[in-house]
Formats: structure tokens, sequence, C-alpha cells
């Protein structure tokens, strides 16, 4: 436990740990000292809201990979009934950092997919460390084709640090796989609902989160390069990966700073303290916002659905338009 | 010691005082081959579209260069050139950057898009510029590609676009990344209208462009050595991938696995795009 603790996270692992020594002695003695409890704990929770209120976007990195999150299968458990994990893409493989299946959304048939996370070393080395590979890729879009077929809304979740690049990968098509997924989510018929959960790490992000709307929990990121990535290659970081605290910085890969650029329909409120506190919290919000989501996309016929996603994606981007093009300024 | 020991030696010594000579002489009549290390007279470069004559090595084309040996003359209209990046993140030194890029390319990004002629028939052409902040993708790359695509299924025009990139622009974020989308999105438009799009994989071309609308053209051509994939070297090693093989990842290595349409030498390349554009563009 004390090993999944993250540095600005001790100070309340420490309340945390002095109040359960509490509750068991107590328990154990017979006393009630609920009053010293109570005290404590509403120590705990004002020093955790302080804490938060001051996260920088690296803490925030950390928060989004919190060894104790919830990952996809835990939100797929407490948001949908009688999921059925469908496996697979019939070209290759079955990959483990990709699930998908059917499920229902309060009695609605609709078809999931998401990147998944191992927890322990064993699970995450069975899950890539929920970095997808092709085959992971082609799986979703065979998935969300089916759906498309039956007329069924898609619901994705993103979490991975990013697409796998591996030999194999690189040599089965990641890029295409990607390019394919991105163009096809596009002009899919049917509503599509993306919650960024964790990271959203790049095109490996992007290959499933192409929708109508995007969702993005408070304590998640969303980058276009691991922050270590982008502190390896720029000059102005030294090309040193230790300096990604920095990166994470310049960046602005939190949800706070996504939803401002556009990028984002909403953000999902976490629990206090972050998802990992408080799962069953933690997926009502975004089953929440979910249901409320696919309630406002859900009405527009094929066309306009498909219209207005493209307009959405259309618009991202911010540029200057010059009056006097190059060619006058050289003139002049 | 072997004759052939003896024989290489004595070429690097040569090398080295045909250099020594050069360093005497103005600069820019010679350039040195960056992968044979062979000393090229500049005008027989130009005139062989600068590859190198005894390894055939392909160098990196401007913008400029590569709408010149591609388009029929003079057939070139340049669109969108009003646009500009700005810094949406006060990411630092980017501001600096630009400037610095675009007085050194005489150019307003990485991306030049416009309508010309190849062999007769009128394109939308985009030509990306290494020169220019690594040829990378942010907000003005991703418009102008979309602007192209757009321009395609108004005038019911072929696209051909000539990448070469590093991927996405790192100082744009997360802007930059909705460009793969963007572009990917209006690439699915173009497609759905059924009409034609060629790619040419210049040396490099990469992540953020390469898996997004750069891999969803209908015909892919590739020029010989160029380094097209995923996951650039520095990336690569920063994720730990496995040690690579040789070749990995190289244009021919891409069409041994199917990922490309052809690898052709710079000299073929127009020639051939004539008779693909007859094959899929040509109004019947």
């Amino acid at each position: 436990m004390a090993l999944n603790v993250l540095d600005f996270e001790k100070p309340i692992a420490e309340l945390d740990a002095n109040i359960a020594q509490l509750k068991q002695v107590s328990e154990q003695e017979g006393v009630d000292r609920s009053a010293e409890i109570a005290a404590l704990e509403e120590h705990r929770d004002r020093l955790i809201a302080e804490i938060f209120a001051n996260l920088t976007p690296w803490d925030k990195t950390l928060l989004a990979r919190h060894p104790n999150r919830p990952y996809t299968l835990d939100y797929v458990r407490a948001i949908f009934d009688d999921f059925v994990e469908l496996h697979g893409d019939r070209l290759f493989a079955d990959d483990k950092a990709i699930i998908g299946g059917f499920g229902f959304l309060d009695g609605k048939p609709v078809m999931v997919i998401g990147q998944q996370k191992g927890r322990d070393l064993k699970e995450r080395q069975f899950r890539n460390f929920g970095c997808a590979k092709p085959e992971g890729y082609r799986k979703a879009l065979r998935l969300m084709k089916m759906a498309e077929k039956f007329g069924r809304p898609i619901i994705s979740f993103v979490d991975t640090p990013a697409a796998d690049c591996n030999f194999g990968s690189e040599e089965r098509g990641i890029s295409e796989a990607i390019a394919r997924n991105m163009r096809e989510m596009s002009v899919l018929k049917v509503p599509v609902i993306v919650a960024v959960t964790g990271e959203g790490g790049s095109g490996g992000a992007l290959g499933i989160a192409v929708g109508d709307r995007i969702l993005m929990q408070e304590h998640a990121i969303y980058s276009v390069i691991p922050p270590e990535g982008c502190a390896a290659i720029l000059s102005e970081f030294q090309r040193d990966p230790q300096r990604a605290p920095e990166a994470a910085e310049a960046m602005k890969i939190t949800a706070q700073h996504c939803l401002e650029y556009g990028v984002l329909d909403e953000i999902v409120p976490e629990p206090l303290g972050g998802a990992h506190r408080n799962y069953e919290v933690a997926a009502a919000n975004v089953k929440a916002a979910i249901v409320r989501n696919l309630a406002a996309v859900e009405k527009l016929s094929p066309k306009k659905l498909v219209e207005q996603r493209y307009q959405k994606f259309r618009r991202m981007g911010v540029f200057a338009v010059v009056t006097e093009s190059l060619e006058a300024a050289k003139a002049g | 010691m072997s004759p052939g020991g003896w024989f290489k030696r004595r070429s690097k010594a040569a090398n080295k005082a045909v250099r020594k000579q050069l360093d005497a002489l103005p600069d820019g009549l010679w350039t040195k081959c960056s992968k044979c290390s062979e000393i090229l007279f500049s005008k027989e470069l130009e005139r062989n579209l600068r590859v190198c004559n005894r390894c055939g090595y392909h160098f990196k084309l401007g913008a400029a260069e590569r709408l010149a040996i591609t388009v029929d003359e003079d057939s070139f209209v340049e669109m969108d050139t009003d646009l500009v990046s700005v810094n949406p993140l006060d990411f630092p030194a980017y501001e600096s950057k630009i400037e610095k890029w675009k007085t050194a390319s005489g150019l307003n990004d990485g991306m030049v898009t416009g309508v010309a002629a190849i062999g007769g028939q009128p394109v939308v052409i985009g030509v990306a510029d290494f020169g220019f902040l690594g040829g990378s993708m942010g907000s003005v790359y991703g418009e102008k590609v979309t602007r192209a695509f757009e321009r395609g299924m108004d005038e019911r025009l072929p696209v051909l676009i000539v990448n070469t990139s590093g991927g996405a622009r790192m100082q744009e974020g997360i802007i930059s990344l909705m460009q793969m989308a963007k572009t990917s999105a209006a690439a699915a438009q173009f497609d759905r209208a059924g009409l034609m799009y060629i790619a040419i994989f210049g040396d490099p071309t990469m992540a953020g462009v390469h898996a997004s609308f750069a891999m969803l053209a209908d015909v892919i051509i590739a020029e010989p050595g160029a380094l097209i994939g995923l996951a650039g070297q520095r990336v690569a090693a920063q994720a730990q991938v496995l040690k690579e093989p040789p070749g990995y990842r190289l244009a021919e290595w891409q069409l041994e696995h199917g990922m490309v349409d052809m690898v052709l030498p710079r000299r073929e390349i127009r020639d051939t795009l004539i008779k693909l554009l007859d094959c899929g563009a040509r109004r019947q």
C-alpha cells in the first residue's frame, strides 16, 4: 500500500493511517472515540482539498498514472450491466491492451471499448502497460462497425501512455491502424461518447477517441507526447527526460487546459483526493456524464450526427490570418 | 594487410586531401553526401534532382525544389498564404523559433499548398518543408491539409501530398495532436467523395503525420531510404524499444511489409504520378 503513495499524498496517507489505527483501537477497547475520529477525518479532508487545489501538471500526470487509479474494466463493471467481452481483430491476434464488448447502460444496449492497464507486474505485462498494438485498434474498429450495423451507441474509455511502437507493431502497420480508426470513427453513423479516464497518450489515445462528445476526468491528462518524451526531444529541456515536469507544464496537458482549447466538452469531477480514493463515486460521476451526453446526441439523425462530428474536429486549431501575404511582405 | 585495406586507406586519405583543398574554394560549389561522404559538384547534384550519383542517397528537398520537379512549369498557384502560427500555449521559445524558420525558409509554415497541373492534369497539391521546424504539423499545417482536401472536393480534383515531417508539433501540444483527427476526418470526407488521393513519403515521414492523413492515401509512393514510421529514434529510445534491426522502418522495409505501394527513385516519380492520375482522376 505504502508503495502506491505519491509524494504529495504522503501527509494524507499518514492521516489515513492514524484514522485507521484510531478506529481499530476504539473497536478493540470498546471506547467511543468517534468525535476524535471525525475531527481527524475533517482535518484530513481539509488537507486533501488544500493539496489538490495546488496540483501542478506533473502532479496530475502522476495522478493520471496512479497505480491505484480505476482502470477501464473497473468502470465497465460499475457502469454497465451484463458486459459481454468480445475478442480479436480477425486478422492477426487479440490485443489485451484494448478491451471491448456489448453491455447495457441503464438497460440500453451499447458497445464499450477502452484501453486496459494492469494492476500488478504480471497483469501489466499481460496488458502491455495499456499500450495497444495494431490488433487492438483493428479489434476496436471491428466492434465499432458492428455497433454501427446494429445501431448501438459506442462508449470509449481512453487510458494509455501511448500506442505500442515496438518492432512488431511497426511491422503490422500501427500508424495505418490509428489513422484508419480516426478516419472511420469520424463517419460512424451512431453516437460515440469518449471518456478520457487516465492518460490520453497522443495518437495511441486518438485511435479510439474521435467522438461526438469528449469527456475527461478532473485529474486525467491528454497530451501530444508523454512529458518525458517531449523533454527528451526538445533542446528547450536540454533533451533531458528528467525535466519532464517542466515539459508537462509547458505542454498544458491537464483537463482544465484541454477544455479551454476546445478539445473537450466536459470535465467529469473526481472524488476528493482523486478517483483512486473512491471508485464508486468516480464511476457514478463518469456514468452520469455519459448518460447526459449520450441523451444530448442520440436524438440527432445519422447525417446530422456525422456532420456535427466533422465540424467539431474541423474547428480545432489556433492560428492567425494575416492580411498581407508573404509575397506582399517581401515586395514591401 | 590485404591490398583491399591499402586501397581503402588511400581513398580515405585522398578524401581528406580533397576536403582540405575544398576549404579554400568558395561556399556552395560542392556538397558532401550525408550518407557516403562523397564530395559532389553542386550543379551536377541539382541536375540529378539532389540525388547522390555515387550511392543514390536522396537529399531532402525544400517545398520549392519539390514543386519544381513535380508539377508542370509555372502551373503552381499557392493558396492560404495568409495563415500563420501563433503560440496558443505560451510555449517557451516557440515564437522565436517560428520567426527564425520563417526568415530562413521564406515560408509561413512547413506546409505549402496550392493548385497545379501534373502532365496537364489539374491537382490540389500540398508539399511539406522539413526546414521549417522539422516539417512538424501544428494548427496551420493541419488547417492547410484540411483545406486542400476541401478544395479537392469543391472542384472534384485529386489531391497529392508530399510529406517530409517529424510528426506533430509539440509546441502546440494537444492542439497539434487534434490536427491528426482533423486531417483524418477531412481525408474521410474526401474518400467518400470518390476522389483520388496520392501521397509521397520523403525522408522522414513520421509519427503524427504518418499515423494520420499520410497513411490514408489511395496510393503511397516512398523515396528510397526514407525513414517512415510511428516512433522516431529518440521517442523509441525513450520507450525502450528493443534493438533495431538494420533497415528498420526505411522505405524498402515498409514496402516489404505492405505499407507502401512502391519505392521509386526521385527521377521516376513524376512520370508515375502522371500515369496514376490518368487511371484514377482523368475526367471521362
